[in-house]
């Protein structure tokens, strides 16, 4: 009790936030990205995104799992025994997953109709059990919940850029409301939507692109 | 209390930490934590999900009769009469229609012929006619298919389908809900010109577009296409009897 009250006058003057920790959220937008420059987290990158919607609804599951796994297994991470710490890691994945699962049925159910498979598939998620092993095993609960935000918002703006762009090209709407004036579809003018938008692999083309842009701006070079 | 002193006796790297009884006495630990954290979430949260799963049925059944509408399923029960017939076209009374679990029956029959399989029949009425709307189980390649079918007063002429399945392969068996293979459906007859039953089959033969017992059969998608063809034999079968009898009536 007594450290905690001479502590907090000095908490105050600082920043809300140390230059450290501003670093754990605003790194992984770019500079380690966790789609973009680790590759990580692609399978679901490709496979939720031909709507807005449905992926919106997947960031945020991701980030609630990868935030609070990482702030669990923080909590835990003095206790867990190094042999099994792996399988610990992976039962509360497990467990916030299922959790957002029963969720999303319980009061999103078209979009989790949507999403399927892929919302257990977070489990597998390499972003999850990275940030585990690699950040909350190591740091403190409040880092870890920094780190967690951080290369959840890494992952949501690029999976929400490329679903902004697939569902668009692909099917001419924007969270289901129709972007692109019916009269283009008309077959003098002959607009006609991008079918390799709506295929998974018109989200790696996307991806790339991104990744592309990403690295002219950051003047990021591969080491040989 | 005892958490805080084993708290202060495990340093990081303690020879306690690689115990065999602590790593066992761990994992147990967090088993059955997570175990409870999860029923009960399950048990809480289960109102609300068999609520959507029964909105989700009832919004299934009046698509076929065009009721298609975000408010329609709250007034299910002013459009539809559900009853539960037994294979001699009895209705039966005592059990609810959304009680019965087709897939789960015609499972327990294959295996038992003795055991006696209801079906669940919904009964539409707009402007004085009848819609027969029948209920359909069947296995795809990976897992069920089910469906309902919306069968004409005369007992003969199908006037919607709509299908839909667990687990099909996305772009191949998947291609059963699409608007494109449900559509194939619409005017359909159930019965050759000679009153015999033939069903509808899904098929891969060269056919003319009008041949009315015969619809196109999804590339790729064969096993998915032929259960989808044995579950409409089998299930349609089971509800003439009932279908006859009303139309005499």
């Amino acid at each position: 009790m007594s450290t905690a009250t001479t502590a907090a006058p000095v908490r105050e003057s600082k920043p809300l936030l140390s230059k450290r920790d501003r670093k754990l959220v605003t790194d992984p937008l770019s500079d380690s990205n966790p789609i973009t420059i680790q590759v990580l987290g692609i399978c679901s990158a490709l496979a939720v995104t031909t709507q807005l919607k449905p992926t919106l609804v997947m960031a945020i599951s991701v980030t609630a799992v990868v935030v609070f796994s990482n702030l669990i297994v923080s909590l835990m991470r003095n206790y867990i025994p190094a042999r099994i710490r792996i399988i610990v890691q992976l039962v509360v994945v497990s467990l916030l997953v299922i959790l957002v699962d029963e969720i999303l049925k319980a009061f999103v159910y078209d979009v989790s109709k949507q999403l399927s498979v892929f919302v257990g598939l977070i489990i597998t998620n390499c972003i999850v059990m990275g940030r585990l092993e690699a950040f909350a095993m190591g740091n403190k609960p409040g880092s870890s919940i920094l780190d967690g935000l951080g290369n959840s918002a890494g992952y949501a703006w690029v999976i929400l850029a490329v679903a902004f762009v697939r569902e668009l090209f692909g099917s001419g709407k924007l969270f289901g409301f129709s972007i692109i004036p019916e009269a283009l579809y008309a077959p003098e003018i002959g607009y006609v939507n991008n079918g390799l938008m709506m295929i998974p692999a018109g989200a790696l083309f996307i991806v790339a692109t991104i990744i592309w842009v990403q690295r002219s701006i950051n003047k990021y070079t591969e080491e040989a | 209390m005892i958490i805080l002193s084993f708290s202060q006796t495990l340093k990081k790297d303690s020879p306690v930490l690689n115990s065999n009884t602590y790593v066992f006495g761990f994992a147990f630990a967090v088993t059955i934590i997570v175990a409870l954290m999860l029923s009960g979430a399950a048990t809480i949260l289960k109102p609300f999900q068999e609520q959507n799963f029964l909105k989700e049925k009832q919004e299934n059944i009046l698509s076929v009769v065009g009721k298609t509408a975000t408010d329609d399923y709250k007034k299910f029960n002013t459009y539809i009469k559900s009853v539960v017939i037994d294979e001699h076209g009895n209705e039966l009374t005592g059990v609810d229609a959304f009680d019965i679990n087709l897939a789960y029956d015609k499972k327990l029959h294959t295996k038992d012929s003795t055991y006696t399989l209801r079906y669940p029949l919904y009964i539409f009425e707009e402007g004085g006619k009848k819609t027969f709307i029948l209920q359909l189980a069947g296995v795809g390649l990976w897992g069920p298919i089910w469906g309902y079918l919306a069968l004409d007063e005369d007992g003969n002429t199908v006037k919607k389908a709509v299908f839909d399945h667990k687990g099909e392969t996305p772009g191949l068996g998947a291609e059963i809900n699409t608007d494109g293979f449900e559509g194939q459906f619409r005017n359909r007859k159930i019965f050759d010109d000679s009153g015999s039953f033939v069903s509808v089959q899904v098929t891969k033969e060269a056919k003319s577009d009008d041949d009315p017992h015969k619809v196109d059969a999804i590339s790729g998608g064969t096993i998915t296409s032929t259960g989808v063809s044995n579950m409409l034999r089998e299930d349609i079968k089971f509800y003439l009897t009932y279908i006859n009898k009303s139309k005499k009536v």
